[in-house]
């Protein structure tokens, strides 16, 4: 790659060729603003006209997130005309713009407020209609106010490339359009699996996850017993929204945070992956020693459970019947927990900490209720419950590490924190599962092929104790839909396979802290590329620094089956552990 | 969602299969089901998606972007008013609005009876009779305000005749 | 099949005669041609045809004359068009009761039907050949070549008139001498920006590509404008011929032709002209027996004004909403399916025979020193000769309007023309002599767009105007961008105020801020000229403004809020005809009875008024108006 002599401002610098102005202003230390453009033109349309420049060779301004870099090229990013042309692009959007930012969820994090206040927007400089707007609140998943879109198409091209669903899409034309799911529909009468992808990259408040935090504020004031329940990927993210490094584990400040907003117990959704791998494993143990419908493939991520129900309703029989994680616990919670503390579960409110906006979905599924009683009540993002935390006015930073309650769900195994990650259910499977077909422990029980931060497909060939185990990890649809379609066409040569929702796994969950260059200063270029990874890295450590590494040792589970379950996929087990499928339309 | 009939369905099934030999037919596809229907709901647009592999919203952004496509069906009539330069300066607005004030329908719109549809038409290029109307392909030219009503009236009554013609 | 080049020839000779003796009548016969352009056929020329053919047939006399249905004949306010060969007869606004008298006056007794001639209104001469109105007089054939001549469905009619010769001389030369050729020419782009036409070809051809493709833009959306419709309609085979050239010029084996839905007959008689031609074998593998191969398709537009804009038309193509693509990369680098691609405009690809045939040299031996050939123009509005006109470059807008146009009618007085449709500015009288030409017309304001030319009178509203092309914008903005989406629409609510009379002088300030700011924010060229005709009404008719600002009158009359229309009680005779036709109910007798009426007079309610204007279409005595 040639290197390319440049000038920003009147300074000599150097850039790469094929870099866009953008980019070359990055790598010399410039950030010009811009809202269409994400993550080096994986979304990319040079529409939002707020990263004008001036150049030469070019006829008047040009989008600096589109244009090339040329030898000689003299960029002016602070030139009067520039400036005045971003200042003014800023203020047409803001005219058509819902501007009531005060109540607004996305205010802090909101790009559209920090290029008008970066470009010194003017107040009310050009009035006029707003484009009719359109809000979709039926959906428990998230929420679209089309009052607050700019049109940038971030969420369209995140849903069709990453996803490969495109849910999302322009209708109508010039003033009058805006995004949608076809026919303006809910996401929730829509082939949409509620992945929340999306809401990960929208620049402002137009998609967001569909808050309960007032859900959980009523139950207090109703006087109930709120227990609240963490996911493992919350712990590797929640500290970006109080300025972590990205990728710091804060478990021990989250869990004096949560306790002191006032939750009476605060539990580890570790425990009810171990749980899940006692049921998991032994169901993939029955399905391959009796014959069983192979390959099996996971059920933990909700996403991945509305994308099965709606495309591939004739795969359903793959899917494992056990609840994800959460949904054992709080069913957990809400009866042998309830009855081991003398309580109604009727007075029960189970609140879980999740990455994920599809499990708000989730919970309000028939299938997860017991007796007619959900086995969760509210479920919040790790952005929510950090506006929680702000909210009640806790210094996040000064909070000391603090410790699981440990009664009845406090133990955890490194295989329950691993969940979080692409390839983690599927490593603490192996693990387990290895020592039912052997009857002792792997040695090494770190599994590295399985292991990955990104979408794409993974796989391995497992000989234990003579038995081949064939599995294979996708993340993301568009990489899940390679394997389905083999399985469809009696091509699949797999056992076992894991599939997440989100690609990369829930560390990169519709739910978790949005990563903006303008947001984290002190974060490196390329952190778009690298967080998941950071991420991910912090969950491995997590789980290194275990123990108890197999769901098998967690002594409580042992107990939990002893006096309550009696054994693995038990009748007990099912009514409160599995769940069912069924066949959806897309478009309702 | 209502599933449109079998009969049909093969019908837009093998419409996709027309221009299965083109590169990105989609506008292909698009217009001639408009042009065998008159308008293209969402549950083709979903045949079209599985026929096709494009996502049903990507379809709905092209079906709403481009004004020659409808999702709703058309009245039986369909008014077009040039509205272009040539048509306008000499008096197209009044036209329209009178058209509008007489069906009591906006532009684009549909009277309840299914019988009338007003479209403002980008130029048409009869600009040498200028303002030009044209209803289901009849051209009327130079066209007053004074005359709209007449014109109208004549298409109510050729339905009343039709109607009689029916019944007796 | 004509395979090769000795075979061409032998046809077009064949041909030529042909088309010759019926045009000097040497095959002993009468020839009736009929305009079969869009305006003609609304107005019953299709109808006209058909009676002439069931006339001569009960009358025995197939085998004395003939009917044909040629391309448009561009004077368009005088459709329907009969012209009758070997003389050269022009009979114009032609109905069908007229086709008696002409079979029986001129076919059977060689007696010209003299009221049906085009009387020459400056001199009320009747006018009986097509050469000799001054309409035509000034005009020059190049691009509309063999339009009104020829059978748009009969390619042995185009080959009459040398189609192909321009694609067999480019043929024997190099594909780098064909650019050249066209450099030479000095042709530029038809469509608006004008943009060197060899000039594109030549980056297509330094592209290295295994496919290239060649794309005619036909999606002519200005309001107004008809060029290409006409041109499509009247020789589609010199833009297939046009669009070859370029195919064999860049190295492309594909031609795409994307034209408006809206044009019916155009794509009609664009489809059978591409079958006849690969009938022949014109068209398909080794054209003319050399290693040249070449396939034209067509793909419809769907009714969207952003798609003239090349990257717009492409996506147009590919199946996504037509929204335009930044640049760089341009199309001729990275276009169609991501292959370079050259987009042509109808009119230019019709220019590219003529060059090749008659040489670069004889094309640009006429027009201006930067704009050379001609430039079709669909002149409207308020003109007395409506239609289509081939001028040179360089042609003044006083010889456009006045000599061609044959001048404002009703006597009003000329107020502005608009060239460039929404793209482009007005001109006023001060512009009158200036020589239009791409460049000129720019530095004056406006620009040469694709030719639409809209002349406006005394009784058009300026700021109106504005609004109408600024709603017309709005609507075909295409949303991608913010300054275009949302900029349009905030000028267009200046402007709506304006005319409804509560604008400010604010106002003006801030439709100048926007006005600067969609054209230097938008991505595409819709957006960057958007604000022109705001930019030139502004220049030239501030006062028009300021009058519906400050004194809250459209001098004009046309906005609706400021002007009403009054009832001059002495001129009223009480008739009641205008209240009898009243929509609202607003028109009511008063006690005034004028000296010498019988009847009291009328007088409107303005506050009720709907301000249709019906009644003063009824009015007998011109007792109303507008005030």
């Amino acid at each position: 790659m040639s290197v390319l002599n440049i000038k920003i401002d009147g300074i000599s610098c150097q850039a790469e060729e094929g870099m866009t102005i953008l980019q070359a202003a990055r790598a010399n230390g410039y950030e010009i603003p811009s809202l269409c453009e994400f993550n080096n033109g994986e979304c990319n349309r040079g529409s939002c006209r707020v990263c004008l420049v001036e150049a030469t060779g070019a006829r008047g301004l040009v989008a600096s997130c589109v244009y090339p870099v040329s030898e000689g090229m003299e960029i002016k990013i602070n030139s009067p005309k520039a400036l005045e042309a971003r200042r003014e692009s800023v203020e047409l959007l803001l005219s058509n713009h819902n501007q009531n930012c005060q109540q607004c969820d996305k205010n802090g994090r909101c790009e559209l407020l920090h290029v008008a206040k970066l470009t010194g927007a003017r107040d009310n400089m050009f009035v006029g209609v707003h484009t009719e707007s359109h809000i979709d609140r039926l959906a428990p998943g998230l929420v679209r106010d089309t009052s607050k879109c700019i049109l940038c198409g971030r969420c369209i091209e995140r849903c069709k490339n990453a996803q490969g669903l495109g849910i999302l899409g322009y209708e109508n034309r010039g003033f009058n359009t805006f995004v949608s799911p076809a026919e303006d529909r809910s996401f929730q009468n829509s082939p949409c699996i509620q992945c929340g992808q999306c809401v990960n990259v929208c620049p402002t408040g137009a998609l967001m996850e569909h808050s309960e935090i007032d859900k959980i504020d009523e139950a207090f004031k109703a006087g109930k017993h709120i227990i609240a329940q963490a996911a493992p990927a919350v712990r590797a993210a929640l500290g970006e929204e109080f300025g972590y490094p990205v990728g710091t584990p804060v478990t021990g400040k989250m869990i004096a945070a949560m306790r002191r907003l006032g939750f009476e117990r605060v539990y580890d959704v570790n425990f009810g992956a171990d749980l899940t791998i006692m049921e998991e494993g032994t169901e993939l143990l029955g399905r391959l020693q009796n014959g069983g419908v192979l390959p099996m493939i996971t059920s933990c991520s909700p996403g991945w459970i509305n994308y099965a129900e709606m495309n591939y309703s004739d795969l359903l029989p793959h899917l494992s019947s056990c609840k994800s994680p959460h949904q054992m616990q709080g069913a957990v919670i809400k009866s042998y927990w309830a009855e081991q503390n003398g309580l109604d579960p009727n007075d029960i409110f189970v609140v879980s900490v999740m990455p994920c906006v599809a499990k708000k979905y989730e919970k309000e599924r028939d299938q997860e209720k017991v007796n007619g009683i959900p086995d969760v009540d509210a479920v919040i993002t790790t952005r929510e419950l950090a506006r929680m935390i702000k909210r009640a006015g806790i210094m996040f930073n000064r909070l000391p590490d603090e410790d699981w309650d440990g009664d009845i769900m406090g133990d955890y195994t490194g295989a329950g924190v691993i969940f979080g990650v692409t390839g983690g259910v599927m490593e603490a499977a192996l693990r387990t599962v290895y020592f039912k077909l052997t009857g002792q422990e792997k040695e090494d029980i770190v599994f590295t092929e399985v292991r990955g931060h990104d979408a794409g497909i993974r796989e391995a060939s497992l000989d234990i104790n003579g038995t081949t185990v064939n599995v294979a990890i996708a993340s993301g649809m568009r990489s899940a839909k390679i394997l389905l379609d083999d399985i469809r066409a009696g091509k699949s040569k797999y056992h076992f396979i894991e599939i997440m929702g989100c690609p990369g796994g829930c560390i990169n969950g519709g739910g978790q802290p949005y990563i903006r260059h303008c947001f984290l200063e002190n974060e490196p270029d390329d952190i778009l590329e690298t967080y998941k990874e950071r991420r991910a890295k912090a969950l491995y450590s997590e789980d290194e620094r275990q123990v108890l590494r197999q769901s098998h040792n967690n002594p409580q589970i042992i107990k939990l089956y002893e006096e309550f379950l009696g054994e693995p996929n038990s009748h007990k087990s099912h009514e409160l552990l599995h769940t069912s499928y069924a066949a959806r339309e897309g478009f309702r | 969602m209502a599933k449109i009939q079998a009969a049909a369905a093969a019908k837009i099934a093998e419409i996709c299969d027309r221009h299965k030999d083109e590169n990105t037919p989609l506008m292909m596809i698009l217009s001639d089901i408009q042009n065998e229907y008159g308008y293209i709901p969402l549950e083709v647009q979903e045949i079209v998606s599985q026929k096709t592999g494009i996502s049903v919203a990507e379809i709905y952004g092209v079906v709403t972007f481009y004004s020659f496509f409808s999702l709703v069906p058309k009245g039986k009539y369909i008014i077009g008013c040039c509205l272009g330069t040539a048509c306008y300066v000499k008096g197209a607005q009044q036209v329209i609005d009178k058209f509008s004030e007489v069906l009591k329908i906006q532009p684009g719109e549909t009277t309840e009876d299914g019988l009338f549809t007003i479209d403002a038409l980008r130029c048409i290029g009869a600009c040498g009779i200028a303002p030009a109307v044209s209803i289901n392909g009849k051209v009327y030219p130079k066209m007053t305000v004074s005359q709209v009503t007449e014109v109208v009236a004549q298409y109510l009554i050729a339905e009343e005749k039709m109607k009689e013609g029916e019944t007796l | 099949m004509i395979n090769s080049v000795e075979k061409l020839n032998e046809n077009i000779a064949v041909c030529s005669k042909r088309l010759s003796d019926k045009l000097t009548g040497a095959d002993g016969r009468r020839h009736i041609v009929l305009c079969g352009g869009t305006g003609c056929l609304s107005n019953n020329s299709k109808e006209i045809a058909d009676k002439f053919r069931e006339l001569l047939e009960e009358k025995g006399l197939f085998s004395k004359a003939t009917v044909n249905q040629v391309g448009c004949f561009g004077f368009c306010s005088q459709g329907p068009f009969v012209k009758i060969y070997p003389e050269d007869t022009l009979y114009r606004l032609v109905s069908i009761d007229d086709v008696d008298e002409i079979i029986e006056s001129d076919i059977i007794n060689n007696k010209v039907v003299e009221r049906l001639l085009y009387e020459e209104p400056s001199t009320g001469e009747k006018v009986s050949k097509q050469d000799d109105i001054n309409f035509y007089k000034k005009q020059r054939r190049v691009a509309l070549h063999g339009c009104g001549v020829i059978d748009p469905e009969n390619i042995n009619e185009a080959l009459g008139e040398g189609a192909f010769k321009g694609l067999e001389r480019a043929l024997s030369m190099s594909r780098q001498e064909v650019i050249d050729e066209v450099l030479a020419a000095g042709l530029r782009g038809r469509g608006g920006a004008g943009f060197p036409t060899g000039r594109k070809w030549q980056f297509a051809y330094n592209s290295e590509s295994d496919e290239k493709y060649v794309v005619c833009n036909g999606d002519e959306g200005d309001p107004g404008a008809f060029m290409d419709r006409s041109i499509l309609e009247g020789n589609p085979l010199a833009v297939i011929e046009g669009m070859m050239i370029a195919g064999y010029a860049i190295g492309a084996q594909n031609g795409y032709f994307y034209v408006r839905a809206e044009y019916p007959i155009a794509v009609n008689r664009l489809k059978i002209a591409i079958m006849q031609a690969e009938e022949l074998g014109l068209l398909g593998d080794n054209i003319l027996g050399t290693e040249f191969s070449f396939r034209c398709h067509i793909r419809l537009g769907a009714g969207a004004f952003v798609c003239g804009e090349e990257t717009a038309l492409l996506n147009s193509i590919e199946g996504k909403r037509g929204m335009p693509r930044p640049r760089p990369p341009f199309p001729a680098v990275k276009g169609l399916w991501g292959k370079p691609t050259i987009i042509n405009n109808v009119e230019t690809l019709a220019c590219i025979p003529y060059i090749l045939r008659e040489t670069a040299e004889n094309f640009a031996s006429v027009g201006t020193e930067k704009s050379k050939g001609t430039k079709v123009f669909a002149l409207g509005g308020k003109v007395n000769n409506v239609g289509l006109v081939e001028v040179p470059m360089g042609t003044t807008l006083h010889e456009l309007i006045y000599d061609i146009g044959g001048g404002i009618p009703n006597g009003k007085k000329f107020k502005a023309i608009q060239t460039g449709g929404p793209s482009g500015g007005c001109l006023t009288e001060e512009f009158l002599d200036e020589p239009i030409d791409f460049d000129n017309l720019v530095q004056k304001g406006s620009m040469m767009g694709s030719g639409g030319a809209i002349v406006m009178d005394e009784d058009n509203c300026m700021v109106d105007v504005a609004k109408f092309y600024m709603e017309f914008i709005c609507d075909e903005s295409c949303g991608k961008c913010s300054p275009c989406r949302i900029g349009t629409k905030r000028m267009l609510e200046i402007l709506t105020r304006i005319t409804e009379g509560s604008g400010t002088m604010e106002d003006l300030d801030a439709l100048e801020e926007l006005s600067r700011t969609v054209k230097n924010n938008s991505l595409c060229a819709l957006g960057q000229t958007a604000a022109n005709p705001i930019d030139s009404t502004l220049k030239h008719f501030r006062d028009e403004y300021i009058a519906h600002i400050v004194d809250k009158k459209c001098p004009s009359h046309v906005c609706k809020n400021l002007m009403e229309y009054y009832i001059d009680p002495d001129k009223c005779i009480g008739c009641g005809l205008c209240a009898k036709g009243c929509p609202v109910d607003c028109i009511k007798r008063t006690d005034y009875v004028a000296e010498g009426h019988k009847l009291a007079s009328f007088a409107i309610n303005s506050d009720a008024c709907a301000k249709c204007g019906s009644c003063i279409g009824v009015c007998r005595l011109q007792a109303i108006s507008k005030r």
